[in-house]
């Protein structure tokens, strides 16, 4: 389901990508951040270290006071000049780590590509080891060996980060390296190093830049957090971690002696956090955000009042139903003003072309469409009950008493047996959970009536194969499951969604035979929604043929056959099935892309 | 294996002589060389090797330089502190992380309720980006500082626990709540809780028993990573509230160069991270057939 990441054009395209997310309150938000953080590393100390240096002794540890925004310290120096003055090198020291993590984490990526293939193994399997073990540990690891103080840190902090950067740069470039251009240059004999450094390095940089700005923000944390623990700056110098250090002591006489550093810490790592957040933005990895859909104008209802008498012998009616769905415009209407009905014990088709809304529809009419999607309809009448509440359909139908009538007299068998059935559920007991729901059974109960049906549906040794999982089910008999889940009511209508498009022909036929029976046996009507005529023909008493979100024909299955189809798309899908008596060598009838039929219903003319 | 090796890699890449830098300047010549004696640091490389190995399977790491007592003997003490806590955080983390994860997922699916999700997203982005020790400062400040409310040093009664433990959950509540969001919000999709959907159950019901078991699986190799990340959290997080555990003992191990113990205390996390890597990977075969299935 995840869309892929589009990478932006080379050149202006790129410029134009930028320019657009710096326009967005994000790129405002990191451009203000960075500014800042910039100016005040960099002039930090020449504008107040003089200041931070002064000790004031008529104002030791005293609280915050015009004078001293932050109040002082215990040596009565000035918090705020102190923090100040500290960022040149809480954030020098992170950029410098960072650097060095980076350089040494992309030789170790790069490593692999340039070794012989057994060194190479080892190498990535020595980063493997390496990132499993959280980097505070690697940190202390390695200050244990090059000691405390700036130099130590900065080493430490820089080598932990090597595994993880060693790891993107290897995943990233063994990918790359598979690709055609650079299978093309190996071909034409180009060197290792020269693929490297024309093919695979350009192509890592933009999420190599992403990642190590996230990384700057996590490495002035982990400096904070050493020298706070003691291991990292020694007095006389000081950073952020240090002057937390020496406030936490001081938190009941003076708080902002811990609380100034700690926010600057905050804000310059939720600065670099967003730096890398504009930067993905801006290279393309990840999407700009949408823009919200305007909310939809209110069409007039349909039209006629629709009458509220259904008759008996109707299972489904339903009038003037569309789907509107959000767009990049305003609105769509996946399925138009869409009418039909079904009479009770019927086996009707509902045929078209791929997004000519049959699902939509199918989904509609069960209530079981969501936001975004908007249904709204004249009426939908199903088993004596109307769905429709205030000219919508809702994708949750609150009345309990609707929600059991839905729940055991509609039953829905869809396309794909492999995903819809729950993989964490035992089959059994999600085919006996209806009973438990809306029928009142107990748990042993539901669960024996669950094992009969999926006798039912010709399953051997259901008691056996209830116990199981879907995935030790073959995909005929998760869709058999799907058909006994809907036979645990009394469906009075099962809406079948391409139930054999995923199945091979031979295990098709099998689950058609079941509907089929059920519809025999149980009077039970369905709805089959095919794109494959001859399922259709073959099952069917009466077809609908959906043509870009509307119904445009109505026809009788013997009519259909006895090519006496009037709407022009009709005949030409039903021109379109392959037969045994075509001359051989002729080309297959197509439709032609880009034909566009008339969406108007062709009335009856008898 | 690896663990030990590179511990014991460790003090011997030390630059200069650990023991003279131990015992500092003033120290005679005689005590220094002592000292090597008697760590068996003039032995030849391998014999020092295997001789660590020996320690190590009959339980004898040497003495602590500063406490003057057996490694073993300081870990033992130590150790139950720090797991109490990483296991209690752990627990508190994903007792808060899934429901709220599952919770803004449910809101916020399908693109309703943007404002909810754009505050949700980036409140907890910013509390995920603030460390674990900041946090413990902040708390300090709240509830012992402004309020005197609770406890904010050492380990004694129950109300003692609440700041460590919220110290280091609260990151991880709000990172661990956002990946249990999008992982929601994918099996939310899924085709499955449609046919759940159509069975026309409660919400309550479509959450917590259709879409929650799908959502074990990932969320407990979350767990998992995280956890790795708790124990190393306990060190700074142990030495704000001074709770008595391994983390305030290999700082101040490191500080004073006694190495015996720090190589030791190393190799305990180690062993404690490799422990929950594989802890997580049998529990994962346990709940997951299909994993299981996928080692065969």
């Amino acid at each position: 389901m995840s869309t892929l990441p589009v990478p932006a054009g080379p050149g202006q395209s790129q410029v134009q990508r930028f320019a657009a997310v710096l326009r967005t309150p994000l790129g405002i938000a990191t451009v203000a951040g960075v500014l800042v953080v910039a100016f005040v590393a960099a002039f930090g100390p020449a504008l107040w270290s003089a200041q931070a240096a002064a000790t004031d002794f008529s104002q030791l540890s005293a609280q915050p006071s015009p004078a001293h925004p932050f109040g002082t310290d215990a040596g009565g120096r000035d918090v705020m000049a102190r923090v100040l003055t500290a960022a040149q090198l809480s954030v020098g020291m992170a950029l410098v780590a960072t650097a060095l993590g980076v350089v040494g984490g992309v030789i170790i990526g790069f490593l692999p590509i340039i070794l012989p293939r057994r060194i190479a193994r080892f190498v990535v399997s020595a980063t493997g080891i390496a990132i499993a073990f959280p980097a505070l540990l690697l940190m202390m690891m390695f200050s244990i060996v090059v000691g405390t103080g700036v130099q130590g840190a900065v080493l430490a902090i820089g080598f932990a980060m090597m595994p993880a950067f060693g790891r993107l740069a290897q995943t990233m470039s063994s990918s790359i390296s598979g690709r055609d251009f650079v299978l093309a240059a190996r071909v034409l004999g180009v060197s290792r190093f020269r693929i490297l450094a024309r093919h695979i390095l350009p192509n890592v940089a933009e999420p190599l830049t992403v990642n190590a700005s996230l990384a700057a923000g996590g490495s002035l944390i982990a400096f904070s957090g050493l020298s706070f623990l003691g291991l990292g700056v020694q007095a006389p110098d000081f950073d952020w971690g240090r002057l937390l250090n020496e406030g936490l002591s001081k938190i009941y006489i003076n708080p902002a002696t811990a609380l100034a550093p700690a926010g600057a810490v905050i804000f310059v790592g939720v600065v670099f956090t967003l730096l890398g957040e504009t930067l993905s933005r801006g290279f393309g990895i990840e999407p700009l955000l949408g823009k919200r859909p305007r909310p939809l104008p209110r069409t007039a209802p349909g039209g006629q009042e629709v009458a509220d008498d259904v008759d008996d012998a109707t299972v489904l009616r339903v009038r003037g139903l569309r789907v509107a769905a959000p767009a990049r415009s305003g609105w769509t209407h996946p399925v138009n003003n869409v009418s039909f009905e079904i009479r009770r014990g019927e086996i009707v088709g509902l045929v078209g072309e791929s997004g000519s809304g049959k699902s939509l529809t199918c989904l509609a009419v069960a209530a079981l469409l969501e936001h975004p999607l908007d249904v709204s309809a004249d009426s939908v009448n199903f088993d004596g009950s109307e769905l429709t509440q205030n000219g919508k359909v809702p994708g949750r139908i609150r009345s309990a008493a609707l929600r059991t009538m839905l729940g055991t007299r509609l039953a829905l068998v869809f396309q794909d047996p492999s995903t819809s059935l729950n993989p964490a559920l035992r089959v059994g007991s999600q085919v006996a959970e209806i009973g438990r729901l809306h029928e009142g059974l107990s748990t042993k109960a539901a669960q024996a009536r669950a094992i009969d049906r999926l006798a039912e549906v010709r399953i051997n040794n259901p008691a056996r194969r209830a116990k199981q999982y879907p995935h030790e089910f073959s995909g005929g008999m998760r869709q058999r499951a799907m058909i006994a889940m809907g036979l645990m009511g009394s469906p009075a209508l099962i809406i079948a969604d391409e139930p054999t498009t995923a199945l091979d022909v031979t295990v098709q036929r099998g689950v058609l035979g079941q509907l089929k029976a059920v519809n025999r046996e149980k009077n039970a009507a369905i709805l089959l929604v095919s794109h494959d005529i001859a399922v259709v023909t073959g099952l069917c008493t009466r077809v609908l043929v959906m043509y870009r979100g509307s119904i445009v024909e109505d026809v009788d299955v013997n009519d259909l056959v006895a090519g006496r189809a009037k709407h022009p798309y009709t005949r030409a899908l039903v021109d379109a099935v392959p037969t045994m008596t075509a001359e051989k060598g002729e080309p297959f009838t197509t439709i032609p892309e880009g034909t566009i039929f008339p969406t108007a219903l062709v009335e009856e003319t008898v | 294996m690896v663990v030990v090796t590179v511990a014991f890699v460790i003090i011997r890449l030390i630059p200069g002589d650990p023991v003279r830098n131990a015992l500092g300047i003033m120290a005679s010549q005689d005590v220094v060389d002592a000292r090597r004696e008697a760590l068996g640091l003039n032995l030849p490389l391998w014999e020092q090797y295997l001789r660590f190995w020996q320690g190590l399977l009959s339980g004898n790491l040497g003495d602590s330089f500063s406490l003057q007592m057996p490694v073993t003997e300081v870990i033992g003490q130590r150790l139950p502190a720090t797991i109490e806590l990483a296991v209690l955080s752990l627990i508190v983390m994903l007792a808060f992380a899934i429901p709220l994860g599952m919770a803004a997922a449910a809101l916020t699916r399908g693109g309703r309720r943007r404002g909810l999700e754009l505050g949700y997203t980036s409140v907890s982005g910013f509390i995920a980006v603030i460390p674990e020790f900041l946090i413990g400062v902040g708390l300090i400040y709240v509830f012992a500082v402004q309020f005197q409310l609770l406890p904010v040093a050492g380990r004694s009664g129950p109300d003692s626990y609440i700041l460590p433990v919220l110290a280091l959950s609260i990151g991880g509540i709000a990172g661990v709540s956002r990946i249990v969001r999008a992982e929601a919000l994918s099996v939310l999709d899924q085709d499955y809780i449609r046919t759940a959907r159509a069975k026309r159950m409660s919400s309550w019901r479509l959450y917590m028993r259709h879409a929650l078991p799908n959502l074990l699986t990932s969320s407990l190799t979350i767990g998992g990573l995280v956890l790795g990340g708790l124990i190393a959290g306990t060190v700074l997080v142990e030495t704000i509230f001074s709770w008595p555990g391994l983390g305030m003992t290999i700082v101040s191990s490191i500080k004073d160069k006694d190495f015996p113990l720090a190589q030791g205390i190393i190799m305990v996390y180690g062993f404690l991270v490799l422990l929950v890597t594989l802890v997580v990977d049998i529990l994962l075969v346990m709940l997951d057939p299909r994993s299981a299935l996928k080692e065969n």
